[in-house]
């Protein structure tokens, strides 16, 4: 047995000598033959007539050999003409399935294209699944920053990672021919790059001493700045470049194929020399950590290690380490973890759609071979075995398969570069690894698997018809009847299993449809329209002491305002609708204090903030320039912060202070202004604290202004207004409010997923109901001479529609019910994507199964107006 | 020209392995040899011969290789194997017995 299919095989790949064999083989026959007729005295020319016609006929011959090894590739070849004929004959239902194939393998091969990019292709490392995302971590920020002394303690101490580093991402001033440019800088510990096993192309990596106070500033380039900044010069290292007014020395490249998730847009790494205010605090945050696990130590037990370390720090240095506890986590996880949930929702999404269409061709292909049942009994009584007509069936199935999986890719090709386009430059940054995507090997791997199952499908479902058939019944006209019932059992499940799915997806896209619009439509606090925005970075050369960059902030307010058109200026450090972020700790004058640490968002915002947002002061005052350096520091805060820290009194009067109530600390608090979200769309609201920029000022910030005109058309006389007052500064990100809240994150990703989600279910609610419509228009067309009896008979044309749709109607309902469950159940699944609704959101489930229904019952209107038409006395004769 | 017999059906793979036993062939050698031995009653035609030659040769029970014949033409030569050889004695076995049946009906009816 087995002997015999190695045999076959070796027949495949030998076909030629094994013809050659047998051609010498016979002739050498024949020539003998003659050669006996000869001697028995016949002439030549008699001889080699006779041997032929002995022989018989060699091309037959040949072939009845070749049957008995091969398993008659010829035939294949001629199934597969028959087929290409068959289709061609038929053009609209080929192309109605390759169509319908192509769709749903567009769709789920692209969504895999990114899937692969985010999830599965591991990070662009050596051993990439062995670094670690370390941070310190609090009950509010499961994944936190990490001080400085706390990372060199733990960097000491800890027993689980062969090398631990820590990076922030920073700005620089760079001079151009165009003025200061702010460009993008990252600080990393020395040994960063030797963790994440990356070496500089050119030049050479940080030295350990180069990441401490006092040493030189040298700088790594990356690839892109080399190019684009230093037009690629080989001699580039050695050189100095000013960066803010330090002169830093260039000792390297990065690799092109460098990439670092967290900080995709850096041009200048420089080595991280704790100089910043913060960094000289145990108490202040502001570096994350990434380290490579040791061998033989699994994330859990380097968790376990860290967590350890902080407690013991806890203890040692209660003020400033309380509640600091240790995150660590697969950097990869750190990485994607944001997309995860949105791509799996969509690959799941894709999938869905996916099965409809082979659903779907399956039922076209069931249809398509009930009306090809003469010809296949012909065939059969003709001598045709079963085999060789299944075999048929898996040509043309294959065939199917094949031209929808090429077209699905080229629709896959065009999604992925669709959905690239959707994704804003800022994301894309903090996405390197999806530079490039396309249809790579993984993705072809995926859609040849794919192109498989569909193969499958479409050959399997005719066949099975084909074995529960007898051939004989298909050669009598009249015995349509028993087919037709098969037909509809079968077809009637797969209908059902369409309208589920179309349910499910519709249902998927209804809740995070609601989703969005609750997002986009969360309560601000303030009014987003009409206003603009650039970001500033002031170089720390040129703007050494707070009262010069106040002096700077005054100038801008001032001109800003003066500018046609615009209603009024201001600044803050940080814009509205970003995140819960940049916290403060504080505590209160006149209150017990546990040491607990009181988290409240932090903004530095100048005197004209609440007029230029629209947001209501709820009681006392807001800033005004009088409050400034020598005036004693005041506070304003949220209703959210006086709820919190002050139920039922009046918090006016009241003096805040840092957590151990240094005088230098000590504000007052003035007013109390309406809630507005400080934070991104999808998180709560935080207790806030406002503080006077000219008490406390920062060198990066932003100004917004509020306009009468459309706010974009007025970005560029800001950017020059910032350049007058100071051509130093670097300005970057106009944008407006309305743009700024639509493009964050929240928003973004919350609106992909509806968005596509949408788009899957349009497709499947259409895919449904023309196989709906399919299925009861065949059954329809199979039963007019029962209709026609029934008419004749005396039946109403009421009673046909009731016949029709009653089918139709049970059909729908199964459907809607079955999806109904597994809407809920994909719903949970969804879990963060959804907010503000519910999985079993009532009204989007109901509003979701009516509009199914009624899409559903339309189609089978149709046919069921064709039946009730019927002429009984025509529908009697034509059978 | 006379009609020839048919041979039994599923009796052709028989003969071959037998013409085998005695000395490897070629193929016209093997039709030869059937027909000298039945002393011209079975002809064997070579649309059936070469057929079923491969299917011996997919069973393994027969093996097949090109060698000089006297003449020095080269042919294919084919020679039984060990399975080839029990495979026969099989299908002789089956053979009597089926001979002998059918002997047994024949007489029966005549008496």
């Amino acid at each position: 047995m087995i002997k015999g299919i190695v045999k076959t095989i070796e027949f495949l790949f030998r076909r030629k000598r094994f013809a050659a064999d047998l051609d010498e083989e016979m002739s050498f026959h024949r020539e003998l033959v003659e050669k006996a007729l000869i001697a028995k005295g016949m002439t030549a020319e008699e001889a080699r007539f006779v041997a032929t016609r002995e022989f018989g006929n060699a091309a037959r011959l040949k072939e009845q050999s070749h049957e008995a090894v091969g398993f008659g590739f010829e035939s294949v070849l001629q199934d597969l003409r028959f087929a290409l004929r068959q289709l061609h004959k038929n053009p609209s239902f080929a192309a109605t399935a390759v169509l319908i194939l192509a769709l749903g393998m567009g769709a789920s091969v692209a969504i895999f294209a990114f899937v692969d990019a985010a999830l599965i292709k591991p990070l662009p490392y050596p051993n990439p699944t062995r670094l670690m995302d370390v941070t310190e971590s609090l009950a509010l920020f499961p994944r936190g920053n990490l001080s400085y002394a706390d990372y060199l303690d733990w960097k000491r101490m800890n027993s689980s990672f062969s090398s631990l580093d820590v990076y922030d991402g920073t700005g620089f001033g760079l001079q151009t021919p165009s003025g200061m440019e702010p460009v993008h800088g990252e600080r990393v510990s020395a040994g960063f790059f030797r963790t994440l096993g990356v070496r500089p192309m050119l030049g050479r990596d940080f030295r350990d001493e180069e990441d401490v106070v006092g040493a030189a500033p040298v700088v790594l380039l990356s690839y892109g700045a080399w190019q684009r900044r230093f037009g690629g010069r080989n001699d580039i290292v050695g050189q100095s470049v000013n960066l803010s007014g330090v002169a830093h020395t260039i000792i390297g490249v990065l690799p092109k194929d460098f990439q670092f998730a967290f900080r995709g847009n850096g041009e200048f790494w420089e080595a991280l020399q704790p100089t910043r205010e913060c960094e000289k605090r145990r108490s202040c945050h502001d570096l994350y950590g990434v380290g490579r696990l040791k061998d033989g130590v699994t994330p859990q037990m380097a968790l376990a290690n860290m967590k350890d370390i902080a407690h013991q720090l806890e203890v040692q240095y209660p003020d400033s380490n309380r509640g600091q506890g240790a995150s660590v986590m697969p950097l990869s996880a750190a990485i994607v973890g944001d997309i995860k949930p949105i791509l799996l929702v969509l690959l799941c999404g894709a999938c869905l759609l996916l099965m409809i269409s082979c659903v779907n061709v399956s039922s076209l292909l069931l249809v398509r071979s009930e009306s090809r049942r003469r010809e296949f009994a012909v065939r059969g009584a003709l001598g045709a075995s079963r085999a060789r007509l299944a075999r048929q069936f898996a040509t043309e199935g294959s065939g199917l398969a094949l031209a929808g999986c090429l077209l699905g890719l080229g629709l896959a090709g065009v999604g992925i570069q669709f959905l690239l386009r959707l994704i804003s430059k800022d994301m894309m940054v903090g996405m390197p690894f999806l530079d490039g995507l396309g249809l790579n090997l993984h993705v072809m791997l995926f859609a040849g698997g794919l192109a498989i199952l569909a193969a499958l499908l479409a050959s399997a479902t005719p066949i099975i018809q084909l074995r529960n058939s007898t051939l004989r019944d298909g050669l009598t006209e009249g015995a349509r009847g028993a087919a037709g019932t098969l037909w509809r059992r079968v077809g009637a499940n797969l209908v059902v299993i369409e309208l589920a799915t179309a349910m499910v997806l519709l249902a998927g896209a209804g809740l995070l449809g609601k989703s969005l619009y609750q997002l986009l439509h969360e309560r601000l606090g303030f009014n987003p329209h009409h206003l603009a925005m650039v970001s500033i970075g002031l170089p720390d050369v040129a703007f050494s002491s707070d009262e010069k960059i106040v002096a700077f902030q005054r100038d801008v307010i001032q001109r800003a305002s003066q500018l046609p058109g615009v209603e009024s200026a201001a600044i803050t450090n940080q814009l509205p609708v970003s995140c819960n972020c940049d916290t403060d700790w504080v505590r209160f004058v006149g209150k017990p204090y546990n040491g607990v640490h009181n988290e409240v968002n932090e903004r530095e915002v100048s005197a004209g903030l609440l007029s230029t947002l629209g947001v209501r002061l709820k009681s006392g005052r807001f800033f005004t320039d009088a409050d400034n350096a020598t005036s004693p520091k005041v506070i304003v805060i949220n209703e959210a912060f006086a709820s919190k820290y002050f139920p039922g009194e009046d918090p006016i009067g009241k003096k805040v202070g840092d957590t151990e109530l240094t005088p230098k600390s000590l504000r007052e608090i003035v007013g109390v202004v309406e809630d507005f979200k400080d934070a991104g769309l999808d998180e709560g609201q935080w207790p806030a604290e406002y503080e006077p920029f000219n008490q406390v000022s920062d060198s990066y910030f932003n100004l917004i202004v509020r306009t009468q005109q459309d706010p974009a058309t007025i970005l560029p006389a800001l950017i020059a207004v910032v350049h007058e007052v100071s051509p130093n500064a670097g300005v970057d990100d106009p944008a407006t409010m309305d743009q700024w809240i639509s493009d964050s994150n929240a928003a973004y990703l919350h609106r992909t997923a509806a968005y596509l989600t949408g788009g899957f279910a349009v497709l499947a609610l259409v895919l449904g109901v023309v196989g709906l419509y399919g299925v009861i228009a065949y059954s329809v067309s199979q039963r007019t001479r029962e209709i026609g009896v029934r008419m004749a008979l005396g039946a109403q044309k009421s009673a046909v529609y009731k016949l029709v749709l009653g089918e139709a109607g049970r059909l729908i309902a199964i459907g809607v019910v079955v999806g109904l469950v597994g809407s809920v159940g994909a719903a949970m699944l969804m879990g963060k994507l959804l907010f503000g609704v519910q999985a079993w959101d009532a009204g989007t489930l109901a509003g979701v199964a009516v509009v199914l229904g009624a899409s559903a019952m339309l189609a089978s209107y149709f046919p069921a107006r064709r039946a009730a038409s019927v002429n009984p006395t025509e529908a009697l004769r034509a059978e | 020209m006379a009609t020839k017999p048919d041979l039994l059906p599923g009796t052709l793979d028989m003969l071959i392995l037998k013409t085998l036993t005695r000395a490897p062939l070629h193929g016209y050698g093997i039709a030869l040899s059937i027909k000298r031995l039945s002393d011209d009653v079975l002809t064997v035609e070579e649309g059936s011969l070469y057929p079923a030659l491969q299917r011996l040769l997919l069973a393994g029970w027969v093996k097949a290789e090109w060698k000089m014949t006297e003449t020095r033409r080269r042919a294919r030569y084919y020679t039984l194997t060990a399975a080839g050889r029990k495979q026969l004695g099989i299908e002789l076995t089956e053979y009597e017995q089926m001979i002998s049946a059918i002997g047994r009906v024949l007489r029966s009816a005549e008496a």
